[in-house]
């Protein structure tokens, strides 16, 4: 037995609890959980089955917690977990599953699966099992600051880009302010147009808030590979800014895992509570709404609809709020079947995005909302996962689907009642491809391609001037 | 041994061993759930949360209409046998008779043509449930020996039950004793088996609904 296998045993020993074994003391393979995974409903490859996803863990569970298991291992009927099993999982624990949580809502015997692929994915990490693409963006966000490699030069040259393009002041490291905004390196690189958002709403609403230097970055891969140490590393940031700057308030982005890092996760990695309260995006705009704080003005054009992000929606706890501000926008808002707790999810969830084995089976799997988007016709995507939001416009990129993806947030913005010194929006610098580790930017292929604003954002993440 | 001293052992013995065999392997299967324990949650729940661990108790019974479309085979069949057996175990006069002898209370039962009717609906449906897992390629997937012994299991009082009452096969005597012992048979293996389901479910369900209702998130 190789020492990273048995470190992942025991791994896989500890993260099993009362609920899990409840779980599987419970489970009875009837395998309605695979009409609940796109995994499975777009190959009908009965592999993708979602308790099957937790095998490795439920071998465990017979042979050390229960007398049957023990019994039939002293007997030698039952095959021991093997690091080929682990090996073999892999692909089903990581590739094909984007802890969307689906499956945990339909187990007729209540089985939280996620649950378990998420505690599953601990042994597999540390056992060695862990896919390459994600191991490398969790490597990056522990010695650079982000999982794209994104540092702090290329934060402020979206800041300085922002404050010309509205006029208004992004503050930095501002003690005291109530909100302490975090940002996801896809919207760092990808969507500037958020950042623009939130200072022209923060500025309307006359709240005060800030960036920290120290803790800009919301993604957390290290939940999505399942390395708690790791992870605990990552969420300390973001507590030690947010207590240094003494904000009330610190508000995950627009991006799903960030989010339940930051919100369910993040206290119990670090083994206290926060001394800060931690909102969504949605959940401040929709306070800001009812306060009477958020005026909008005129109407989206065409019809809109709405992707619920797994981790925001159906884990986060957050369904009404875009519903309640989209329809201030919106006066043709339409929802897709299976809208709000029960959406299927994008496919590049839970680090499958950036994971390039996945890639195949993630177009596939697209497919699903590929299906919800053709019931509805002619339509514009709004989401509020950067995330989401690049697989979105991947998939429909792929099967050459002409839906505009826009983010909440600057869907509200675009309709603020502002003040009169405010200009339009400047275009993003940046053109739109994909870097070859499977996360999405706006880094072009040529620097030709660059503006210079470009250029200078590309040397940001390049790690040339000041470190983070 | 004759027939009838075989039905006495099943009625005496026979039972008391199995009930006490079932009762010791259900305290056993809740110590090994309970026993594990749990970390308390430092962050903080949502205020009025849709959620709810008792009420996903009862509500996670109903299936997504999504789940519905998807699996209506494993739905129906699931359904009807689980309530067939039920209604054939709770509401047969008998089953009631015996049940106010071990422990002083009866109930209401139903008129036993109906209750005869229902107990062969819930073998057909169990037949089915054993087909529908032979045929179908994710329940095929799924399932290994023990899946296929505690169908077997689970049909064996059913059936024996419903030849009993009909007279059929075996003489009465002794098809009533096989009858007791296929339930004993049941209860010895319900406590080490997948087969727990019926009471760890609800625990389950519980800790399921009571992560989303930490969330604020329906269950």
């Amino acid at each position: 037995m190789s020492a990273s296998f048995e470190r992942g045993y025991n791994l896989l020993k500890e993260m099993i609890d009362a609920p899990i074994a409840s779980y599987l003391s419970s489970c009875v393979r009837c395998g309605m959980c695979a009409s609940a995974c796109l995994f499975f409903t777009e190959t009908n490859d009965p592999k993708y089955t979602p308790i099957h996803k937790i095998e490795p863990l439920r071998k465990v569970w017979r042979r050390e917690y229960t007398l049957t298991g023990k019994l039939a291992s002293w007997l030698g009927l039952a095959k021991p977990l093997s690091d080929e099993d682990l090996a073999d999982w892999q692909e089903l624990l990581y590739d094909s599953c984007t802890l969307c949580g689906r499956c945990t809502m339909v187990c007729p015997v209540g089985n939280d699966i996620a649950y378990m692929v998420r505690k599953s994915r601990e042994g597999m990490a540390i056992a060695g099992h862990a896919p390459a693409g994600v191991v490398a963006a969790t490597k990056r966000t522990i010695e650079i600051g982000s999982p794209m490699g994104v540092r702090l030069p290329a934060v402020k040259v979206q800041i300085s880009h922002v404050e010309q393009e509205t006029g208004l002041e992004v503050p930095l490291d501002q003690e005291g302010a109530e909100y302490m905004v975090l940002l996801s390196s896809m919207e760092i690189i990808n969507f500037p147009e958020y950042l623009s958002a939130l200072a022209r709403i923060f500025h309307q609403a006359g709240k005060s808030w800030t960036i920290c230097s120290e803790a800009f970055e919301a993604t957390n891969s290290g939940i999505q590979i399942g390395v708690g140490d790791l992870a605990r590393e990552i969420v300390m940031r973001v507590v030690e800014g947010a207590e240094k700057l003494k904000v009330k308030t610190v508000i995950s982005p627009e991006c799903g895992h960030a989010f339940t890092a930051l919100r369910w996760d993040g206290p119990n990695l670090i083994g206290r509570p926060y001394t800060f309260k931690v909102q969504h995006i949605l959940e401040v705009l929709d306070e800001l709404r009812l306060a009477g704080k958020l005026k909008t003005e005129g109407f989206e054009a065409g019809r809109l609809t709405y992707h619920d992000p797994c981790q925001i929606a159906r884990r986060g706890g957050v369904v009404e709020q875009p519903r309640n501000l989209l329809k201030m926008v919106a006066q043709d808002f339409v929802e897709m079947s299976d809208a709000g707790t029960m959406n299927w999810c994008c496919g590049g969830g839970g680090g499958v995005s950036a994971n390039p084995d996945a890639e195949a089976i993630r177009l596939l799997a697209f497919k699903r909302k590929k299906a919800q988007l053709d019931e509805l016709g002619p339509v514009t995507l709004v989401t509020a996962c950067a995330n989401c939001r690049i697989i979105l416009e991947e998939g429909l990129e792929h099967y050459q689907m002409d839906v505009p993806v826009v983010g909440l947030t600057e869907t509200i913005a675009a309709h603020l009642v502002e003040s009169p010194h405010f200009s339009p929006p400047l275009p993003n610098p940046l053109p739109h491809t994909r870097r070859p580790d499977g996360l999405g930017t706006r880094v072009g292929e040529g620097t030709n391609a660059l503006s210079p604003l470009g250029r200078e954002l590309e040397r940001g993440l390049a790690g040339e001037g000041e470190k983070p | 041994m004759s027939d009838m001293a075989l039905l006495i052992w099943a009625r005496g013995n026979g039972f008391q061993l199995a009930l006490g065999i079932f009762l010791l392997g259900m305290v056993l299967r809740a110590f090994e759930i309970f026993s594990l324990g749990r970390k308390p949650d430092l962050s903080a729940a949502r205020e009025n949360s849709p959620g709810s661990g008792w009420r996903t108790v009862w509500s996670r019974s109903i299936p997504h209409a999504s789940t519905w479309q998807r699996t209506p085979a494993t739905i129906v069949l699931g359904y009807v046998f689980h309530l067939g057996f039920f209604i054939t175990l709770v509401l047969f006069i008998p089953h009631i008779q015996i049940a106010h002898s071990i422990l002083g209370i009866s109930w209401p039962g139903l008129p036993t043509p109906l209750v005869d009717a229902t107990a062969l609906i819930s073998i057909v449906a169990l037949l089915g449930v054993i087909v529908h897992r032979l045929r179908d390629p994710v329940r095929r997937f799924l399932s290994g020996f023990e899946d296929y012994f505690t169908a077997v299991l689970t049909l064996l009082p059913l059936l024996t039950g419903y030849l009993a009452f009909h007279h059929q096969l075996l003489p009465y005597t002794l098809m009533l004793a096989v009858h007791i012992l296929s339930v004993e048979l049941l209860l010895v293996f319900m406590p080490f088996t997948k087969l727990a389901h019926f009471a760890t479910l609800f625990v389950a369900r519980w800790y399921n609904g009571d992560l989303a209702a930490h969330k604020g998130v329906a269950s």
